[in-house]
């Protein structure tokens, strides 16, 4: 996948919306960018959207790509003479909500005019009229309103219903060094990983059918992979995510280099036969990679996959991503490239021997 | 109302930070060329347009100004990682800029100021206003060397805010964008000078440096040397609802018309102009409201004072979030501005001036 493609594919998958719950946005777009790479698509009770690529095995075994498609996002607590109350749907912060452009997606009579949501904006009061304490506070999401710069009236009718979503704006933005700024890279930074290597597979040979799922309701409890793995049923799961991006200013240890491939997650809730096979085959191709300690949860869809039915081995490859769950969450091009041909070729190597083979690493 | 719409729109998205307002400078010039009898730039940066009245000799020489800065920053160290530190220019409250993408001197680089992650924030952090000092612009940089072909101490920075149509609703056509402060005032000041002529010698003056100090207005108030001079502004406007048992004000309100200041921190303003705008308002069946006494400054704080004292006076058009990355006006506002002030004009005198 070159560099003008992943820049573009991410480009259109971080337009649109997808709050936790209201997915179909994106799973419409996945579906129309991976229509040619995959034979069947369907989509579950909960929106996730299932792709099948067949291997070409008589007796395939069955892997499942995991990339969730939702994304933090507000909601809608009260409507106070035009302006919005909101609380948080996933982990927001405050703090870079403040002075942000958002898109409202009303859901009550009148709304079937904004299909494309109406734009607002989280102010702030004047610094001016705040006592020096004030000033020196966090504004607590529950004293955040939504300016639409509407009248009042037009909200009458009920057209805004408490629950309705709101998401922070944050058009794709790009840097030096092939980096780019957006929000949303948690986590379809890793739907375009997912869609690269889809990509790749269309000319390599592959004996395992490949199920690529966008997953939905990640950033509220990993609800999506529960289900579509129990569905799927995959004789081997690998998530795919984000995680921290190296910071300046940020304390080392717990984030990861950027512009130097995945990092493949390593713990309890991987198999230790599919992070090893993943470390051996990048140390091959020469792909960088960092090695992401995870005592416990790994607050990806993994946790999920590996216990669905009588359990999965289950590998994570996450792309670092910097100041997460901000408008300006910032990847490097590359590493999605890296990861995408990492996990294509790993699927490529599947075959007859492969579960054998890991479970001789836990006897 | 589209035509004032599109003014705003080519202004507002002008890059100008104080010190730095010459791309402002040029959208002014093309904008008013046709209109005016005489554009002179001064040593400062002030765009002084000059535009004869059509009234009978001896003619009032009346200053009008509106400046072309808006706040901003600048980049004052490329560090070892490839991050900018940066201080602001101008009054910019810290708690908005993480999570904001930036353009950066002159080449119109892109940047970001990061935001911390919730997920490593422990205890108290959490809840901290992150400090001015602690926060750096990122432009993907890899290193000082990778940063260093693209930027340089001293380069400027705005908010990269768009222009947006928030309401079409001719009764209340609200827009969002950056640095309303001050270029609805500079719209105002444009579409005024692209009305007919008035009776009286127009000074209009496009200037710089004021979120620094009323700096621009100083020199130009100086240099013009006139009889009478108004402050055209984007002002505070905080309007939203408040617990009903809270004191507060909301200084102006969206959709309630021009602003005029009674007093500020710089001015109190002269009595004649007052009742002059006062009259010219209920002549025209404009609607008006007052700004909240004794908030912000404007340029009428340093015409008034400019040679023996200029009487000045100081109408605004409200807007909401003013310095921050995006603020919230109604066309309205600003079109009964241009109104107000075109009424204004037609009917000063000497008289008016008096004491």
């Amino acid at each position: 996948m070159d560099k003008a493609r992943i820049n573009e594919i991410l480009g259109q998958l971080t337009a649109v919306d997808g709050p936790p719950g209201s997915e179909s946005r994106v799973a419409e777009l996945v579906e129309s960018l991976a229509r040619d790479t995959v034979t069947e698509v369907r989509r579950d009770a909960l929106g996730n959207l299932i792709a099948c690529r067949r291997g070409a095995a008589e007796a395939p075994g069955r892997i499942m790509l995991a990339a969730h498609i939702d994304e933090i996002a507000l909601v809608v607590t009260k409507v106070e003479k035009g302006f919005l109350h909101i609380a948080a749907i996933g982990g927001v912060d405050p703090r870079s909500v403040i002075g942000q452009e958002v898109i409202v997606y009303p859901s009550g009579p009148g709304s079937d005019r904004y299909p494309a949501g109406l734009p607002g904006y989280i102010g702030s009061r004047p610094p001016h009229l705040l006592s020096a304490d004030d000033r020196k506070k966090v504004v607590p999401l529950k004293d955040l309103r939504v300016d639409l710069g509407l009248p009042a009236s037009t909200l009458d009718g009920g057209m805004i219903r408490v629950g309705d979503r709101v998401v922070v704006r944050g058009p794709y933005c790009e840097l030096l060094n092939g980096r780019v700024a957006t929000k949303a890279l948690d986590n379809r930074a890793s739907v375009a990983v997912m869609l690269g290597t889809l990509g790749y597979l269309a000319n390599m040979t592959h004996t395992w059918d490949v199920y690529a799922v966008a997953t939905v309701q990640e950033e509220v409890g990993v609800r999506g992979a529960t289900v579509s793995a129990f569905g799927v049923q995959p004789d081997l799961a690998i998530a795919l995510d984000v995680t921290f991006g190296d910071t300046p200013g940020v304390n080392g240890g717990e984030t990861f280099p950027q512009d130097h491939g995945p990092t493949i997650g390593w713990g309890p809730n991987m198999h230790p036969g599919v992070a090893g096979q993943l470390k051996a085959l990048a140390d091959d191709l020469e792909i960088p990679y960092s090695v992401e300690p995870l005592p416990g949860n790994s607050g990806t869809d993994a946790w999920a996959i590996q216990v669905s039915q009588s359990g999965v081995p289950t590998g994570l490859l996450s792309v670092p991503v910097r100041y997460m769950h901000s408008p300006v969450e910032m990847v490097v091009l590359a590493d999605l490239d890296r990861t995408a041909r990492l996990l294509a070729a790993y699927i490529a190597r599947l075959d007859s021997r492969t579960l054998g083979d890991l479970a001789a690493e836990i006897s | 109302m589209v035509e004032l719409r599109t003014l705003l729109c080519r202004l507002s998205e002008a890059f100008g930070p104080s010190g730095y307002e010459k791309a402002v400078r040029t959208i002014v010039r093309e904008e008013i060329q046709g209109a005016v009898d005489r554009i002179d730039v001064d040593t400062m940066g002030n765009l002084i347009a000059f535009k004869a009245g059509a009234g009978a000799e001896p003619r009032l020489r009346v200053l009008l100004t509106a400046h072309m800065d808006e706040v901003g920053f600048m980049i004052t160290q490329v560090k070892k990682d490839g991050m900018l530190s940066f201080k602001p220019v101008g009054g910019v409250d810290p708690r908005l800029l993480l999570g904001k993408r930036l353009v950066i001197g002159e080449n119109r680089l892109a940047g970001i100021i990061g935001a911390p992650v919730p997920h490593l924030q422990r205890g108290e952090a959490a809840n901290r206003v992150v400090d001015l000092d602690d926060m750096a612009i990122d432009i993907g940089a890899a290193d000082e060397k990778g940063a260093l072909g693209k930027v340089k101490v001293g380069d400027y920075a705005t908010f990269a805010t768009g222009f947006s149509v928030l309401c079409e609703d001719a009764g209340w056509p609200t827009v969002r964008g950056k640095a309303f402060d001050d270029r609805a005032g500079c719209a105002v000041l444009a579409a005024l000078l692209k009305r007919e002529r008035l009776p009286v010698d127009l000074f209009a003056v496009f200037t710089v440096q004021e979120e620094v100090g009323l700096r621009g207005a100083r020199v130009a108030a100086h240099r013009v040397h006139p009889d009478a001079a108004f402050a055209l502004e984007g002002t505070l406007c905080d309007d939203l609802p408040r617990p009903p048992d809270e004191d507060s004000t909301p200084v102006t309100r969206l959709g309630d018309g021009p602003a005029l200041t009674l007093m500020d921190r710089s001015v109190v303003a002269h009595p004649g102009l007052m009742a002059l705008l006062q009259e010219s308002a209920a002549a025209e069946d404009i609607s008006i409201q007052y700004k909240a006494p004794g908030l912000g400054g404007t340029e009428s704080g340093v015409t008034h004072l400019a040679h023996a004292g200029v009487p000045s006076a100081t109408v605004s058009v409200p807007c909401r979030y003013i310095h921050g990355p995006a603020a919230i006006l109604n066309l309205n506002d600003l079109n009964a501005t241009v109104q107000l002030m075109d009424a204004t004009l037609r009917r000063i005198t000497a008289q008016d001036l008096a004491r």
